[in-house]
């Protein structure tokens, strides 16, 4: 099996130099986009069937109307490059790989929507990244593609780096718009969604790095090449990254709807003299499941009628070697760590779940702790405030459904006996 | 040191959503560490509540009220690294340096921390010292690395 690298296809020597990218056929999208009526440019993405892919896949189409559609005397644009759902690295690659495609998806996103000013919201972690990014602002700027009339059309748009300071939470887009205002990055109650009220209370549309990539692609080639690529529901390519117990780990493109197992077998499988447990897809705040199960398409579509998840494209192996109790233990301990405390389900629950998987650590739980943690997740996901208390207990859950043993093994000791 | 902190933030005055950034460059200046001084000195300067940069500086993993060392070395202990065996690593480096995590070394030089996910999901075990990261970590490698910063 091959890659389909149509967002990874570097063509520069020198990726951040936009003279030599626009050598090799870069920022067409923006000359074209100039001369384009906005609603068109809607249109064409909109007929793309592009979808978010920072994890909750949203269609993108729909998602800049929305901004579109609001009067306001000011708009913003945000890229989300708050990359933190762990077992994700993707953007990180992107912006290696192919930097000024996220600016160019970022001044499309800014011409469609009547947005004049635009954020890069980057996580501190990624210290070498921002000084890329520095330097394409400058070099994009150099070459008239952003600043006031770009290309001597009407439209303004430049482009801000805001350098986040260690919030997973923040990944959440009003939380992101919380943590540019100087504040706490803690969620905001929805509606109005940042589409009508955003940034500084201004409609703000909020994109992830992988999905403005593709954005000067559909620009350039048409919404029908886009959907050669993918499924008919979720057409385009996806950075799956390959990561934990993997011989070949890293960030690879293949259309949407690729195979679990063909991602397994293109990674190495697990690593020499041992057997792979388990899967995790799309992050800690995604779904488990279990190594016979790994025959699957990884669309969001397939995934989500099977109970499973598709999430940021993260694909974590886990061998036979690890305790799977421990694994969850860990992932815990990162939702009680990086939860904002602002609702109650949330701030509490994770603590409650991480105190009941403790239990089954040390061999002290009883069978209606499972139960528990059943009920308390469904709590969780149904009242928690934004997307991270509503899908924290996702790895618990499907761990019970898909490989209940790791749970009742642990209590076939003494203690349930006694 | 407070006239370097004052001088970066009333760059920034009335600025509240510059707060963040302020505190990121006064970091390296005041051993990593907000002092109820720092953050007098940040708030006067800014001309904005003293309450502002305790609520937004105690949210963020980054910053901290508490006495740190003059590098930090964070070693991530997510998912990833996790099962590529960080918690061993971890062990091994608090060996190396003597002191446990959350504590800073004798000279005042190291303190160890973890951190959630880094990023480098793709080359774990890995971790950031100040602004330097680094993939595939072992002890030797560590140890090695660490001599960058004596």
């Amino acid at each position: 099996m091959q890659e389909t690298r149509i967002i990874l296809n570097k063509v520069n020597n020198n990726p951040i130099c936009a003279k030599e990218y626009v050598e090799n056929g870069g920022y067409e999208a923006v000359k074209k986009a100039v001369q384009m009526n906005p609603k068109d440019i809607i249109d064409i993405i909109t007929d793309s069937g592009l979808r978010g892919r920072g994890g909750a896949g949203f269609p993108v189409g729909l998602k800049i109307s929305f901004v579109y559609k609001t009067n306001s005397d000011q708009k913003y644009i945000i890229c989300n490059a708050d990359e933190g759902e762990p077992g994700t690295n993707k953007d990180r690659v992107i912006f290696e790989t192919v930097p000024h495609s996220v600016i160019e998806g970022m001044i499309i996103c800014g011409i469609a929507s009547g947005a004049t000013k635009g954020y890069i919201y980057l996580r501190w972690e990624y210290p070498q990244i921002y000084d890329i990014l520095t330097k394409v602002l400058d070099s994009a700027r150099e070459s008239g593609f952003l600043g006031e009339k770009i290309l001597g059309s009407e439209y303004d748009f430049d482009i801000e780096i805001y350098v986040g300071a260690g919030a997973y939470v923040c990944g959440e887009e009003t939380a992101l718009i919380e943590s540019i205002e100087g504040k706490r990055g803690e969620a905001r109650f929805k509606p109005p969604f940042p589409g009508v009220e955003g940034l500084w209370g201004k409609p703000t549309l909020v994109n992830n790095v992988e999905t403005l990539a593709n954005i000067p692609l559909i620009i350039n080639n048409g919404s029908s090449w886009f959907h050669q690529f993918g499924t008919e529901k979720c057409s385009g390519t996806k950075l799956f990254t390959l990561c934990g117990n993997i011989n070949k780990p890293g960030v690879y493109e293949f259309p949407i709807g690729v195979k679990l197992q063909d991602l397994y077998a293109f990674g190495g499988g697990v690593p020499k003299g041992r057997k792979l447990q388990a899967v995790q897809l799309g992050g800690v705040s995604g779904s488990i499941i279990s190594a016979d199960q790994i025959n699957v398409e990884m669309d969001p579509d397939t995934l989500a009628s099977k109970g499973m998840t598709f999430g940021s494209g993260s694909v974590l192996f886990i061998d036979d070697s690890q305790d799977m109790i421990d694994l969850l233990e860990n992932i815990m301990e990162f939702f009680l760590h990086e939860s904002c405390g602002k609702c109650t389900p949330c701030r509490e629950g994770n603590l409650r779940l991480l105190e009941i998987i403790r239990k089954f650590k040390n061999n002290t739980a009883r069978l209606e702790d499972i139960d528990t943690l059943m009920d308390l997740s469904s709590t969780m996901m149904c009242t928690s405030l934004c997307g991270l208390g509503q899908s924290s207990p996702t790895a618990i859950v499907t761990c019970i459904r898909n490989m209940k043993e790791v749970f009742t093994n642990r209590i076939k000791g003494e203690q349930y006996c006694g | 040191m407070l006239l370097e902190v004052e001088k970066i933030a009333s760059a920034y005055k009335g600025r509240n959503d510059m707060l963040i950034k302020v505190l990121r460059e006064v970091q390296p200046l005041t051993n990593n560490t907000l002092t109820p001084e720092v953050a007098k000195t940040i708030a006067n300067a800014m001309e904005i509540p003293l309450t502002q940069v305790y609520d937004t500086a105690t949210f963020y993993a980054l910053f901290s009220t508490e006495p740190r060392g003059k590098h930090i070395i964070r070693l991530c202990r997510s998912a990833s690294c996790h099962l590529n065996k960080a918690k061993e690593l971890l062990q091994q480096i608090e060996k190396k340096l003597n002191i446990k995590v959350g504590q800073t070394t004798t000279d005042g030089l190291f303190t160890l921390e973890t951190c959630e996910c880094l990023g480098l999901c793709d080359v774990s075990p890995s971790m950031i010292i100040d602004d330097d990261v680094y993939g595939n970590v072992t002890i030797n490698k560590f140890k090695k690395i660490i001599g960058k910063y004596r």
